[in-house]
């Protein structure tokens, strides 16, 4: 079956390949913000996460280990901006700007005896006859192992926001910081926690770039990847379910641009490149509209400055 | 990125200041468009100031900066780089023409060279390769290669330069596969690893064999490699680390001599403003190496148009052809002028496309 010349399964198994990236740096934003925390250093800490992943990669041989370092290194880039807003009571804003400037110009600095060099192949899962099967089998069966990781952090998130004790305390903290700490959760410490959960999954998410997609190091790669993570999470209304929707949508329009073009379509591929960013302006609007706050799950005390004695 | 080039602005003027007193060697500034590890056209040029440092040695100091956004930009570095002192400024992306025309305009004693443009002055010199004489080589191996005979181009963006390497490798393909069907995706863009490597699998996922790319980085070779059953080809520097399979063949883009030549213009004294546009007879314009991946009978072809091109015997554009609209072109024998050549913005007849606007 071909749609416009296009045929919708190949096209559905390859935006699930491209949204990772940005699907892995939401969700990690989306628990950072459900504790209350705006870290707009998103894109700074996909990009070191992206140059740490690649350099392990190419030392070790091993795509895995490389997943894994990039994750650590942009954790512990995360945690610089975690003293200055949780312990130094930096303004976040500033502070994750600042972040994203500097994880910018420290990836090239780290990156440039890497540049050219080719990174090795990350085969795809083999689930035998499992990828045999029609319709499905390409579309769930057939990818890289990281695809698979970033589906399970968000089903695990959904889980632990929804279903446990830790995703209350997390809700919590992020809806009124005073009352979580009248009860005696520890709101400093949980905040830097998720601040390096979030730094995480982004680190994977450049690395993923890096790794996978485009295989080599390339300074500015990432291209605003980490802002359009950000607007997802607007997008999704702090909600994981919702996140994964927003990350297939955003990666899957501008696979579909390609793919019109490629099929000799005429349509006009602006329209389709703006979309996202249009839906995403209309879901500011609604959520600037005051009444309606509440009905978009914004985190209470999400950019709040929280101090134990104030 | 912005972080790096203040830095490497502030890098650049201390050392200017620091070798002013010294003999005075003549100064050359390069403005690159990516990164000089892109490993296509910016590395390239890179090599071609190599070249210039090592043939010249202390008489000439060389300057640059990488990854300048074509535009606004460009002005301000440009501006910088001339007041700095450098005495020749080489441009090297088609977006620099209207900051080069005006920064040399502020500037009349500093001499311009901008690559791949048409806009001249006193002190602005043009230059460029007859890459679309490489593209009919490609054309032809894609044609004969291709068994799904549908070929993908990855083109930049849509000026001359891109539409006549389309044009190209199409008559060259068609010519000796008539069933060859080429899609082609505009990415905007001269350098975006993701956005090329995207594009890449787009068209593999729409059946292409063939990759074609008018983009600087790689990224379409990887995708290919990834693929597997996919041939590629070189751009503008020979990407030799993806031989034989994907990358078949090349372009190569051999900017030394000419650099090495306006620049010993200058220390003479017998700069003027010129255009050039040279290919594979003089050199500028390189094939790579041909792997093994190509059928030994379409190699000899290959080398045989290579050597009917270089010595004249052949013009890539030769009629009868006709435009996309039906109009006709060129008559039968006709040769199309460099007038022609220098604004194409239509495509040939059997691209069944439209140039994006």
């Amino acid at each position: 079956m071909m749609v416009f010349g296009i045929d919708p399964i190949v096209l559905i198994a390859s935006l699930m390949a491209a949204s990772t990236p940005i699907l892995l740096a939401a969700i990690g934003e989306l628990v950072v913000e459900k504790t209350g925390v705006l870290n707009l250093g998103v894109e700074g800490m996909m990009i070191t996460g992206a140059v740490c992943g690649f350099i392990v990669t190419m030392e070790t041989g091993s795509p895995g280990a490389g997943f894994v370092a990039a994750a650590v290194g942009s954790a512990l880039l995360s945690l610089i901006f975690a003293v200055l807003t949780q312990v130094f009571l930096a303004n976040q804003v500033a502070t994750g700007l600042a972040l994203t400037l500097f994880g910018l110009g420290l990836s090239a600095l780290m990156g440039q005896s890497y540049v050219g060099l080719k990174s090795p192949s990350f085969p795809a899962v083999n689930f035998g006859p499992l990828a045999d099967i029609p319709v499905v089998g390409p579309i769930l069966f057939n990818h890289d192992p990281m695809v698979y990781v970033a589906l399970f952090t968000v089903v695990g998130v959904w889980a632990v926001l929804r279903y446990s004790r830790l995703g209350l305390i997390l809700r919590a903290v992020g809806e009124n910081h005073d009352a979580a700490h009248a009860l005696g959760y520890k709101v400093v410490r949980i905040r830097i926690l998720a601040i390096m959960f979030g730094g995480a999954c982004a680190g994977m998410g450049g690395a993923y770039l890096s790794l996978v997609r485009v295989h080599q190091w390339v300074e500015g790669m990432t291209a605003g990847a980490g802002w359009i993570a950000l607007a997802i999470v607007v997008f999704a209304s702090w909600r994981a379910g919702r996140v994964l929707l927003g990350a297939y949508l955003f990666g899957g329009v501008t696979l579909l641009q390609l793919n019109l073009q490629a099929a000799g379509s005429n349509f006009p591929v602006q329209y389709l490149s703006m979309s996202p960013y249009l839906i995403t302006i209309l879901v500011l609007v609604l959520m600037s509209a005051g009444r309606r706050r509440n009905a978009l799950h914004a985190p209470g005390s999400l950019g709040r400055v929280f101090h134990a004695s104030s | 990125m912005k972080l790096k080039s203040l830095l490497l602005g502030g890098a650049v003027a201390l050392g200017l200041a620091t070798t002013a007193q010294a003999e005075d060697p003549t100064k050359v500034g390069f403005v690159f468009v990516g990164p000089i590890g892109d490993g296509g056209w910016t590395y390239e040029h890179n090599e071609g100031r190599l070249a210039v440092e090592e043939h010249f040695g202390d008489k000439v100091e060389t300057v640059f900066q990488e990854s300048v956004p074509e535009g606004a930009d460009a002005e301000r570095v440009l501006t910088q780089m001339a007041l700095g002192g450098a005495d020749l400024i080489f441009t090297t992306s088609f977006g620099y023409m209207d900051p080069t025309i005006n920064v040399a305009a502020k500037f009349p004693d500093v001499k311009f060279e901008h690559a791949t443009g048409y806009k001249r002055a006193d002190n602005v010199s043009t230059y460029s390769a007859r890459f679309y004489e490489g593209r009919a080589i490609q054309g032809h191996i894609a044609g004969k290669m291709t068994e799904s005979n549908i070929i993908g181009y990855i083109a930049s963006y849509p000026i001359p330069e891109v539409i006549r390497g389309i044009n190209s490798a199409y008559i060259h393909a068609k010519k000796v596969n008539p069933d060859v069907e080429f899609k082609i995706i505009w990415a905007f863009t001269w350098f975006d690893p993701a956005k090329e490597a995207d594009a890449a699998k787009a068209l593999i996922d729409q059946g292409a064999d063939v990759i074609l790319q008018h983009t600087d980085s790689t990224a379409p070779q990887a995708a290919a490699e990834e693929a597997g059953g996919v041939i590629t080809f070189g751009q503008a520097s020979d990407m030799g680390e993806y031989a034989p399979m994907p990358r078949v063949s090349s372009i190569i883009d051999n900017w030394a001599p000419y650099y090495i030549a306006r620049t010993a213009a200058v220390i003479d004294g017998t700069w003027e403003s010129v255009d050039t546009w040279d290919g594979i007879s003089t050199g500028m314009v390189g094939i790579g190496e041909i792997s093994d991946a190509v059928p030994a009978d379409v190699k000899a072809e290959a080398l045989a148009l290579k050597d009917a091109i270089a010595a004249g015997e052949y013009h890539p554009f030769t009629g009868p052809l006709k435009k996309a609209d039906g109009s006709d072109w060129l008559a039968e024998g006709e040769v199309a002028d460099d007038g022609t050549l220098l604004g194409m913005s239509f495509y040939v007849e059997g691209i069944d496309a439209e140039i994006p606007q």
